[in-house]
């Protein structure tokens, strides 16, 4: 996130896009919630379901499935057309507007409602609102990011912003909600292919003897690594011979799982660290048992940059180790000494390489966590980004054109399917669904329909039903719901033996890599 | 300073902002207004009527957290008229439920068939769930009220106990309406209100559901705010706080980060609160970061390295694991190239643990094939 979490409260507009917030990101929804219903602001909902928020909204707007560029587009056309941007914003801050502004040219409202089904007056009615915002929020997940146009999607939201000059502002700003609890630090950390610790590009060879000098090596690879979307195909053609998987269960996250299923089994070696026996363990030739959050010392980033300490409870199961500790007696036995005697030893470590951690100590966070880039000691934190200037100096409109989604639907599968998450389980469940509680209010899987679908096919609620894409079915029990809007069906992806998954579409976002989990077409068929 | 507003409290004068309230000017000088009902955050009620105070020329004692400060108002905190209404409207309460602890009436000859018909409505044989965590049971010592001399009502509304998380014990509830505050003003659920008039008052859930059947969404924080025993965790019900040792964290869900404290007695979580003082929370959580911890201790949980051996695993040593994997790495790294090794790290595990995975993947491995499941 650009801004902080308390910072939505301070919004007058807040534009919320591809999140079902209350379900997904419950905690941070009540403040979006206060802002509406306490402290007069606005609020837009995009999303193809009608959740929850939409009924604490001002305008929801439907758009069809994997059209996000289109409306994205309609907005700052009428914006730039009624004359309602921050030209103070886009003269100092920003580079190549008159770019962005020929490709919107074509984005009329109708235009614009012929691509994603909504309404041409709502668009400019949500247009004129946003753009009337002294501070307008944007909050974005995954149905935003989780297409084929994922990073399309995220540029186009940091038009729109731009655009406006919501960028620097309390109350502002392009907030992605990062749905895993460490998700924040496992990309800071450098778990990413392209970059080490601070997002410091593994192809700058200064960064790169940086590097090798802290780690007493040489011969650092200068060469972008393989995202998980191109590591598991790869595995499947024999290129990629070994993997060690930490904490993960592409088994059930994975899109096509069919696919990636035999893509596992194809590895020469598959080593799993995990604190459960996963569907993705089963296939490991090694596994390495692992503490869970409770049991260990260390830090999470969370969604607004704030690094926050994490403490040990209890001790783990029988001869469970820490992660950090596992690894670390690889390296070892592989001839690299990597010996820390706790968590806190690494965190110094990650402080001496990490500009942007380089403030931040055990010491400084012990009862409040500080918003990165925070440089020195004495440096407060930064829970606003970009306040006097971008990173990289201005920001950069980019002139994108609307593509469509990888797959459409036709008379074989005649419906769209966008799968995520319930309030109840996460992810891949295999944490919540060892909680009693929780399975008995969110027992098993369902086919979430509008009654006029259902009543279409002729599929009466709660009934179990067949669910096919080109790559696979699974059986869900039905279930009618207001949520759900005629032509698109959702289905949650926390249950393994009806893994959405083994219906979703492969098909890549040809930057990010990220899969196409929100659209595709998928047929119902009765049980045999 | 000019226009500065100045307000008496106990003798001594404060100076006050347009707007705040009795109470908030009594915080501000540490000047201690016990209250009950009253909830950070939220819009004031003026309910419980334990915040009274007097004030010089009004003839009604005035609720200090509803009552505005004004110029020259003078305040008396701790007044006898003041004492004698807190005593009443604390023993009042406390006559009208289940609140079976020593405040309650312990010197009374009725005390005994009074308990044992709690236990049996309680169905156990201990004191009130919320005995020694209880604003209650505090204020009751502090200002020596105890609950007898009134005859005892039986319960209007039957325990709730049909969800799987939290407890509705009516018996014990005070009306105090800080779950409702807390449900619609904090975590903006809009589940519970009040419900029924005069003596038949219930707190509801949609037109008088189970919990399960109504708009809830099992977040606890009523649970939370409840300031006695009429909000209590099913799988905790009888906690003792003074049992458990308390341990601050971050959950471990989704990316929001709440701050947490885990209570811990044996080596064993027995319940998760939200921690007050910290964002971004400040005290709120879901129903994942309350209640979804069971994973923690569960009997499915891997204990010892595992090596599969034709088709099937069995238990090794780590030495015997950690010796294997790197005997393969390294043979698949000399033999294939290191570019041909894939690691995952994760999104679950903590910055430390991710930044060794890391730099063994570079530095060992010496690849950039690393990623995790952000895209997933």
């Amino acid at each position: 996130m650009t801004n902080t979490i308390g910072d939505i409260e301070d919004a007058d507009v807040i534009l919320v896009t591809g999140s079902n917030t209350t379900e997904n990101h419950p905690v941070l929804s009540s403040h979006v919630k206060r802002a509406v219903k306490f402290k007069k602001a606005k609020m837009i909902v995009v999303d193809p379901r009608q959740i929850k928020l939409t009924g604490f909204a001002d305008h929801w707007l439907r758009p069809n499935l994997g059209t996000d560029v289109a409306w994205i587009n309609g907005l700052m056309h009428v914006i730039i057309a009624e004359n309602l941007y921050d030209k103070t914003f886009v003269e100092s801050r920003t580079t190549d507007f008159e770019a962005m502004k020929a490709v919107v040219q074509k984005f009329t409202p109708d235009y614009v409602e012929g691509i994603t089904g909504i309404p041409a007056r709502q668009m400019i009615d949500a247009a004129r609102l946003y753009a009337g915002a002294k501070a307008g929020a944007i909050l974005y997940c995954m149905g935003i990011t989780q297409h084929t146009t994922g990073t399309d999607n995220v540029k186009s939201l940091a038009n729109l912003a731009m655009l406006c000059g919501n960028l620097g502002v309390s109350g502002g700003g392009v907030n992605p909600l990062r749905g895993q609890n460490n998700v924040q630090g496992a990309c800071d950390m450098g778990g990413l292919p392209n970059v080490y610790t601070g997002y410091q590009k593994v192809t700058d060879e200064a960064v790169r003897k940086k590097m090798e000098d802290a780690w007493g090596v040489t011969g650092l690879s200068d060469k972008i690594g393989l995202t998980v979307t191109k590591m598991v195909p790869m595995a499947h053609e024999g290129e990629i011979k070994a993997m060690y998987i930490i904490g993960e269960n592409p088994l059930v996250s994975d899109p096509d799982l069919n696919h990636a299923e035999k893509s596992f089994s194809h590895l020469d070696f598959l080593v799993v660290q995990d604190i459960f026996m996963t569907e993705t363990a089963q296939l490991a030739d090694v596994i390495l048992p692992s503490v869970c959050f409770a049991e260990k010392d260390g830090t999470f980033s969370n969604t607004e940059r704030r690094v926050q300490r994490v403490r040990k409870a209890v001790d783990g199961p029988g001869a469970a180790w820490d992660d950090w500790r596992i690894t670390c007696e690889i390296a070892k036995r592989m001839g690299y000494d990597m010996a820390y005697k706790n968590a806190g030893e690494i965190f110094e470590e990650i402080r001496r390489v990490t500009p942007s951690y380089a403030g931040i100590s055990y010491t400084r966070i012990d009862s409040i966590g500080l918003h990165w880039p925070c440089p020195t000691e004495d440096h407060p934190g930064t829970p606003i980004l970009h306040t006097s200037q971008f990173t990289h100096g201005k920001g950069v409109f980019h002139a994108i054109e609307f593509i469509p989604p990888a797959e459409h639907t036709d008379d074989e599968y005649p419906l769209y399917l966008t799968t995520g998450r319930v309030l109840y389980h996460y992810h891949t469940g295999t944490m919540t669904r060892r909680t009693d509680g929780l399975n008995e209010l969110a027992p098993e899987s369902f086919v979430e329909i509008a009654a006029q679908d259902a009543e279409k096919f002729g599929i009466p609620d709660e009934s179990l039903i067949n669910v096919a894409s080109r790559r696979g079915t699974i059986t869900v029990r039905v279930k009618i719901s207001d949520m759900a809007v005629a032509g698109t069906v959702f289905i949650p992806f926390h249950y393994a033996e009806a893994a959405a998954n083994k219906l979703t579409n492969a098909a890549l976002d040809p930057v990010s890599n990220i899969p196409e989990y929100k659209v595709c077409a998928v047929k119902l068929s009765k049980v045999a | 300073m000019e226009n500065q507003q100045t307000i008496v409290i106990n003798g001594n004068r404060f100076n006050f902002t347009t707007g705040d309230t009795i109470l908030e000017v009594a915080l501000q000088n540490n000047i201690k207004i016990p209250t009950l009902c009253h909830l950070k955050g939220a819009t004031p009620t003026g309910t419980c009527r334990v915040c009274v105070v007097e004030i010089a020329g009004q003839s009604e004692l005035m609720t200090a957290c509803d009552t505005r400060a004004a110029e020259n108002m003078t305040v008396l905190t701790e007044s006898t008229r003041v004492v004698e209404s807190r005593r009443q409207t604390l023993h009042a309460m406390l006559s009208k439920g289940n609140h079976n602890c020593a405040v309650r009436a312990a010197h009374e000859e009725s005390w005994t068939a009074y308990q044992l018909k709690v236990h049996q409505e309680d169905n156990s044989p201990e004191l009130c769930p919320a005995w020694g965590d209880c604003r209650l049971q505090d204020l009751a010592y502090h200002y020596q009220v105890s609950g007898g001399g009134y005859t005892n009502v039986n319960a209007l509304y039957p325990m709730e106990m049909a969800n799987p998380f939290i407890i509705r014990d009516f018996s014990r509830c005070i009306l105090c309406g800080r779950c409702v505050k807390a449900c619609n003003e904090i975590q903006v659920n809009l589940a519970i209100n009040f419900g029924y008039q005069g003596d038949a008052a219930k707190i509801i859930a949609k037109d008088d559901k189970p919990l399960k059947d109504s708009d809830c969404v099992f977040c606890g924080e009523c649970m939370q705010v409840c300031p006695v025993g009429a909000l209590v965790p099913k799988d905790a019900r009888f906690d003792r706080p003074w049992e458990d040792e308390k341990v601050r964290s971050t959950c471990s869900y989704c990316g929001v980060g709440c701050q947490l404290d885990f209570h811990v007695k044996d080596n064993r979580i027995v319940k998760i609160s939200g921690a007050e003082d910290a964002p971004p929370n400040y005290g709120s959580l879901c129903v994942k970061g309350r209640f979804g911890f069971n994973f923690v201790s569960s009997p499915d949980r891997l204990t010892t390295p595992l090596i599969k051996e034709n088709g099937k695993f069995r238990e090794a040593t780590w030495d015997e694991a950690l010796d294997l994997t790197a005997k393969r790495f390294s043979e698949i790294k000399e033999k294939h190239g290191a570019d041909t090794i894939g690691v995952l790290t994760s999104a679950r595990i903590s910055n430390e643990d991710n930044y060794a995975a890391m730099k063994f993947t570079r530095a060992v491995l010496k690849t950039n094939n690393i990623d995790h499941c952000a895209r997933l």
